[in-house]
C-alpha cells in the first residue's frame, strides 16, 4: 500500500497506514515524493487516501522495478562469493546460475514486491550485499550495511545476534587456538572500536534528528507496537498460530463438553482480520515478554555453535538462517512475508551441499505456498499457481540436475 | 536438466507472460457506442444461444448485422455457442439478448479472457511443443529454445490476450502442419479444413496446402498410388466441410448469405491503415478514386496470384516438407501484401509460418517476427496496450538473441542465401550493415508514435508512416522467401553428396 511521504512523517495519524519503518526509510520516501510529482501531484496530497491514478501506480511500481537493481547486484555478488564443486560447461548447470534464478526470480519476493507492493528487493539486497561482504572478509563493510538495513527496516533485527555473534568471534577475535576454540589474547581493541564507531554513526545519522526533536518515544513506540496483538491480520504460519488453533479447538470442546461458560467468551476474535490485542480462552496468554524468551532459547543452540565452532562464513549463513527460522517461529506479531527472510539466505547455502538443498526445498515450497492468502483477487489467481509452479518445477529439477 | 523439465518451464512462462497481457486492456474498451472485437465476440455469444441457426447470418429485427454482425463461418458460431452456455451458467445477464449489449465489467472480463486462455492452452500450444519435439536434426535443448521462442512471439500474445481474438484457426492450421509433416494427409486436411472453418482467411494458406498434397499425389504416381490419396483427400475434404455445414442444410440461400457475409467484396480495397501495398500506394496516388471497384477486385486479384505463382509451382513440382513451410510463408505474404480488405490482424498468418521455420533461418525469422510486431503497433496504442508491447517485444528479442545467437548468423550460408549469392556473386555483404539502419528506423518510428501526438495537418502521420516502412520490409521479405523457395532444390542436391 503506498505511503504519503510528508515533512514530518512521525506525528501524522490521519490514515490506517502510518509510517511505522525506522527514519531511513522516511527518508527515502522522501526522496521518492520528490521525483513523484513529475508523474502525478495529486498522489502526495496527504487527505489523498487510496489515491490511485494510473500514472501513481506506474509511478509505485517503476519504483519497485528501478530499486530492484541493488538487488540484482548484490545476486551478482553473492554468486562470485561462491565456488562451486564442478564446473559445468553447460550454462544451465551451473551452481552461479541456478543461484541466480532462484534469488531473482524467487516467487516470494515476486509477488510481495511487485504484486503486493513493497520495497523488499532493495532491503533484501541490501541484506545479501552484506552476507557476501561478510563471506568476502571484508568485514567493516558488512558491519556497515547491516547497520544501514537495520535502520531501514527494523525486521532485521531477527538475524543480527547471527551478525553480532559472527563479526565478535571472528573478527574482534582475530585467531583462534589450534583446536579450534577462541584464543582470547588475540582480542583486537581497534576492531571492536571500529565496529562500535559504525554502529554509533549509522544510529546518529538516523535517529540523532529525532532524538534532537525529543520524539524518540513516539519513534519508538511505532516501530514496536507491542498493541498489535500476538498475530497480525492474517495468521502467519508460526507456532503461536498452532497455539491459537489449540485455544480455539479447547474452547470449542470444553463448550460441548459444557466445561465453560458461552456467554464469557467473545465471538471470532482472532480471526476476524482486524489488528487488536486479544486473550486466550483456555490456554495461558502469551506476553511479548513470553515470545522473547521462547525466541532466545531456540536461537541459542545456533549461535552456540557459532561461538565455539566457527565454519567461516558457511556457519554465519547457517546461524543466519536459523536466527530467522527460530524468530519466525516465536516472535510477537510475525508477518507472513518474514518467511522470505529464512527463505533467501538458504538459498545461497542450498547450492553447495545436497542436504541443504533438499532442506531448502521443503522450506521454500511450503513457505511460498504460505504466501498465497496474500494476493486474494480472482484476477492474481492464474498468476500466483503459474508463478508458484514454474519456481517449484525449476528448482527441483536444476537442483536434483546439480546433485545427481 | 531434462528435457521434459525444461518444457514445462516454457510452458508455464509463456502461460505467465499470457495471462499478464490479459490484465490489460482489451479492443474498444469504455468506448460507447460500437466498443470493439471484445464486443463483438460477446454479442456472437448473445446471438449464437438466443436464436435459432437459421438467423445468425441474417438481417433480423433481432440481429442487426450493422452492430458486429456475425462474419466468419460457421465453427465460430458453434464455438461461441458454447462459451455462450457456460457464460448463462455463470451470469445470464452477460448474454441476455439486447440487454446485454456493451456489457462490461470485471468478473465478465475475467471468464472472456479464460476462454481465449483455454483455447490458447488446450489448441496452440500443444501444437508448438509437439511440433518443436518433432524438428529433426535438431538438439534438445535447441528445441526446447525453439519452443520458448515461438511461445513467445509478442504479435500472437498482444493480439490474442490483449486485443482480444481466439487462436483456434491458427492452432488449428499449426496441427494441420504437424500432420503433415509426420506424412498423416487425412489427418492433417481434416485439420486444415476445421481451421478454414473457423476463419476464412485461413485460405491464405491454403494454395501451399493443396499444391504440396498435389505434389505428392503426383510423385507416387497418378495412375495408382497417387490417384487413390487424390481420391482419399478429396473425399475427407469433402466430408469435413459436409460436417461443419450440415446444421445449415442444403439450403441454397442459407449458404448464400454465410458466403456473402464472409466475403465482403464491396466494402472495398482496404480499411484503415494497414501494411500493404494498396494502402502504401495510396499515399501517392488515390488508388480508390482512380480505378472502380471491380477493377480494384479484378487488379488485386491478378496481383496476388501473380506473386504466388512460382512458389506454388515450385512446391507442386517438387514437394518437400521445407518446401512447403517456406511456401507457407511466401504465399501468405502475397496475399497479406496485395490482396482484398486486408486487416492488421493478417499479418499472424504469416507470422506463424515465420516460427516454425525460425530454427533454419533465426536471423530473418526473428528480424520478420519483431517487424510483424511493430506494424501491429497503431492498433495495440489504440487498444492502450503500449506496455505490454514494450516489455514483451525486447524480452522475445532477448530469448531469440540468446537461443540462437542469430547476430553471428548472417552469412550467406546461414540464410541459406548459398546457391542464389553463387549466381550473384556476393551482393550478400550488405545485409550486415542493413539490420542497423532498420533497427534504427524501425525503434524510430515506434517511439515517435507512441510518445508524441500527431500534427494537426496530418493525423494519421504516424500511423501512415508505421504502415509505409513495414510493407517496404514485407515486399524485401516477399523477395527473400521466394529466392529461398525457388533456389532450393539445387542447394539441397549439393549438400546430399558433399
Amino acid at each position: 500500500c503506498p505511503f504519503h511521504p510528508s515533512s514530518s512523517p512521525i506525528f501524522t495519524a490521519t490514515s490506517e497506514w502510518t509510517l511505522d519503518y525506522p527514519p531511513f526509510f522516511a527518508w527515502f520516501e522522501y526522496a521518492l515524493s520528490h521525483i513523484a510529482k513529475y508523474f502525478d501531484p495529486q498522489m502526495l496530497v496527504v487527505e489523498n487516501l487510496n489515491y490511485a491514478s494510473r500514472a501513481t501506480v506506474f509511478f509505485q511500481r517503476l519504483s519497485v522495478i528501478l530499486t530492484d537493481s541493488l538487488f540484482i547486484y548484490a545476486v551478482h555478488e553473492c554468486c562470485r562469493c561462491i565456488n562451486g564443486k564442478r564446473a559445468a560447461k553447460d550454462i544451465l548447470e551451473k551452481p552461479t546460475f541456478i543461484l541466480a534464478v532462484l534469488l531473482l526470480w524467487n516467487f516470494g519476493l515476486l509477488i510481495v514486491d511487485h504484486i503486493h507492493f513493497q520495497y523488499n528487493g532493495f532491503l533484501f539486497g541490501l541484506m545479501l550485499l552484506s552476507v557476501a561482504r561478510l563471506c568476502q572478509k571484508r568485514y567493516l563493510e558488512g558491519a556497515l550495511l547491516f547497520a544501514v538495513l537495520l535502520h531501514f527496516k527494523h525486521i532485521y533485527i531477527y538475524v543480527a545476534p547471527a551478525y553480532g555473534i559472527y563479526l565478535l568471534r571472528s573478527y574482534c577475535f582475530t585467531a583462534n587456538n589450534a583446536d579450534g576454540s577462541v584464543k582470547w589474547r588475540s582480542f583486537s581493541f581497534l576492531h571492536v572500536t571500529l565496529l562500535g564507531l559504525i554502529v554509533c554513526l549509522v544510529s546518529a545519522l538516523s535517529l540523532g534528528p529525532f532524538l534532537v526533536l525529543g520524539q524518540l518515544p513516539q519513534v519508538i513506540s511505532r516501530l514496536f507496537p507491542f498493541k498489535r496483538g500476538l498475530c497480525h491480520a492474517y495468521w502467519a504460519p508460526n507456532f503461536w498460530a498452532l497455539y491459537n488453533a489449540m485455544d480455539k479447538a479447547l474452547t470449542i470442546l470444553g463448550l460441548k463438553c459444557n466445561f465453560l461458560d458461552g456467554t464469557k467468551i467473545p465471538k471470532a476474535s482472532m480471526t476476524g482480520g482486524l489488528v487488536q490485542e486479544f486473550q486466550h480462552t483456555v490456554l495461558p496468554s502469551v506476553t511479548p515478554l513470553a515470545t522473547l524468551i521462547c525466541t532466545f532459547i531456540a536461537i541459542l543452540p545456533s549461535v552456540f555453535c557459532l561461538w565455539f565452532k566457527p565454519q567461516g562464513p558457511r556457519g554465519f549463513l547457517q546461524c543466519l538462517v536459523l536466527c530467522a527460522l527460530s524468530s519466525f517461529m516465536f516472535g510477537w506479531h510475525v508477518h507472513e512475508k518474514a518467511i522470505l527472510l529464512a527463505i533467501l539466505p538458504l538459498s545461497l547455502l542450498s547450492i553447495q551441499r545436497a542436504k541443504d538443498a533438499g532442506i531448502y526445498l521443503i522450506l521454500a515450497t511450503t513457505g511460498h505456498f504460505s504466501l498465497f492468502p496474500l494476493l486474494f483477487t480472482p484476477p492474481e489467481l492464474p498468476i500466483k499457481i503459474l508463478l508458484m509452479l514454474l519456481f517449484t518445477v525449476y528448482s527441483f529439477s536444476s537442483l536434483k540436475s546439480l546433485f545427481r | 536438466m531434462e528435457k521434459w523439465s525444461l518444457m514445462t518451464i516454457t510452458v508455464l512462462l509463456a502461460l505467465t507472460v499470457r495471462w499478464a497481457v490479459s490484465l490489460g486492456s482489451y479492443s474498444g474498451a469504455g468506448k460507447p457506442p460500437m466498443y470493439g472485437d471484445y464486443e463483438a465476440q460477446r454479442h456472437w455469444q448473445e446471438i449464437t444461444y438466443n436464436l435459432p441457426i437459421r438467423q445468425w447470418y441474417f438481417n433480423t429485427s433481432d440481429n442487426n448485422l450493422l452492430y458486429w454482425g456475425l462474419d466468419y463461418p460457421p465453427l465460430t458460431a458453434y464455438h461461441s455457442f458454447v462459451c455462450a452456455y457456460i457464460a448463462k451458467l455463470i451470469n445470464p445477464e452477460w448474454v441476455a439478448l439486447h440487454t446485454s449489449r456493451g456489457h462490461e465489467s470485471q468478473p465478465h472480463k475475467l471468464f472472456m479472457r479464460t476462454t481465449v486462455f483455454v483455447a490458447d492452452l488446450l489448441v496452440y500450444i500443444p501444437a508448438v511443443i509437439l511440433y518443436c519435439f518433432s524438428l529433426k536434426e535438431t538438439s534438445a535443448k535447441k528445441k526446447v529454445s525453439s519452443a520458448l521462442c515461438i511461445l513467445l512471439y509478442p504479435g500472437l500474445i498482444l493480439i490474442d490476450h490483449g486485443h482480444f481474438q481466439y487462436p483456434l484457426s491458427l492452432g488449428l492450421a499449426l496441427w494441420a502442419v504437424l500432420c503433415l509433416s509426420h506424412d498423416w494427409d487425412l489427418l492433417g486436411s481434416v485439420a486444415f479444413c476445421l481451421a478454414l472453418n473457423y476463419k476464412q482467411m485461413e485460405l491464405y494458406h491454403s494454395l501451399p496446402f493443396f499444391c504440396y498434397l498435389l505434389g505428392k499425389c503426383f510423385k507416387k504416381g497418378l495412375k495408382g498410388k497417387g490417384l487413390v490419396l487424390l481420391a482419399k483427400l478429396a473425399g475427407t475434404v469433402l466430408v469435413s466441410f459436409a460436417a461443419c455445414w450440415l446444421p445449415f442444410g442444403t439450403d441454397v440461400e442459407q449458404i448464400m448469405q454465410v458466403l456473402r457475409r464472409l466475403f465482403p467484396i464491396d466494402r472495398g480495397l482496404f480499411e484503415d491503415k494497414v501494411a500493404n501495398i494498396w494502402c502504401s500506394l495510396s499515399v501517392l496516388i488515390k488508388i480508390k478514386n482512380v480505378i472502380s471497384p471491380r477493377t480494384q477486385l479484378k487488379l488485386s486479384f491478378a496481383v496476388t496470384f501473380l506473386s504466388l505463382l512460382p512458389a506454388c509451382i515450385k512446391l507442386t513440382v517438387q514437394p518437400s516438407l521445407r518446401g512447403f513451410k517456406f511456401a507457407l510463408v511466401s504465399c501468405a505474404l502475397s496475399f497479406f501484401l496485395f490482396s482484398f480488405q486486408v486487416h492488421e490482424k493478417s499479418i499472424l498468418l504469416v507470422s506463424i509460418p515465420v516460427c516454425l521455420i525460425i530454427n533454419e533461418i533465426p536471423f530473418m525469422a526473428t528480424w520478420f517476427l519483431l517487424v510483424s510486431t511493430f506494424s501491429l503497433l497503431p492498433l495495440l496504442l489504440k487498444d492502450e496496450l503500449l506496455l505490454p508491447y514494450a516489455v514483451t517485444t525486447p524480452a522475445f528479442l532477448a530469448v531469440c538473441l540468446a537461443s540462437f545467437s542469430i547476430l553471428e548468423k548472417t552469412s550467406a550460408e546461414d540464410l541459406q542465401l548459398k546457391a542464389f549469392s553463387l549466381s550473384l556473386k556476393g551482393y550478400v555483404s550488405w545485409f550486415k550493415s542493413f539490420p542497423r539502419i532498420v533497427r534504427s528506423l524501425v525503434s524510430g518510428t515506434g517511439l515517435s508514435d507512441a510518445a508524441l501526438p500527431p500534427p494537426q495537418r496530418l493525423p494519421d502521420l504516424f500511423p501512415v508512416a508505421v504502415a509505409v516502412v513495414s510493407c517496404l520490409h514485407f515486399l524485401l521479405f516477399l523477395v527473400y522467401f521466394n529466392v529461398v523457395i525457388l533456389w532450393d532444390s539445387k542447394n539441397r542436391g549439393q549438400k546430399k553428396i558433399s
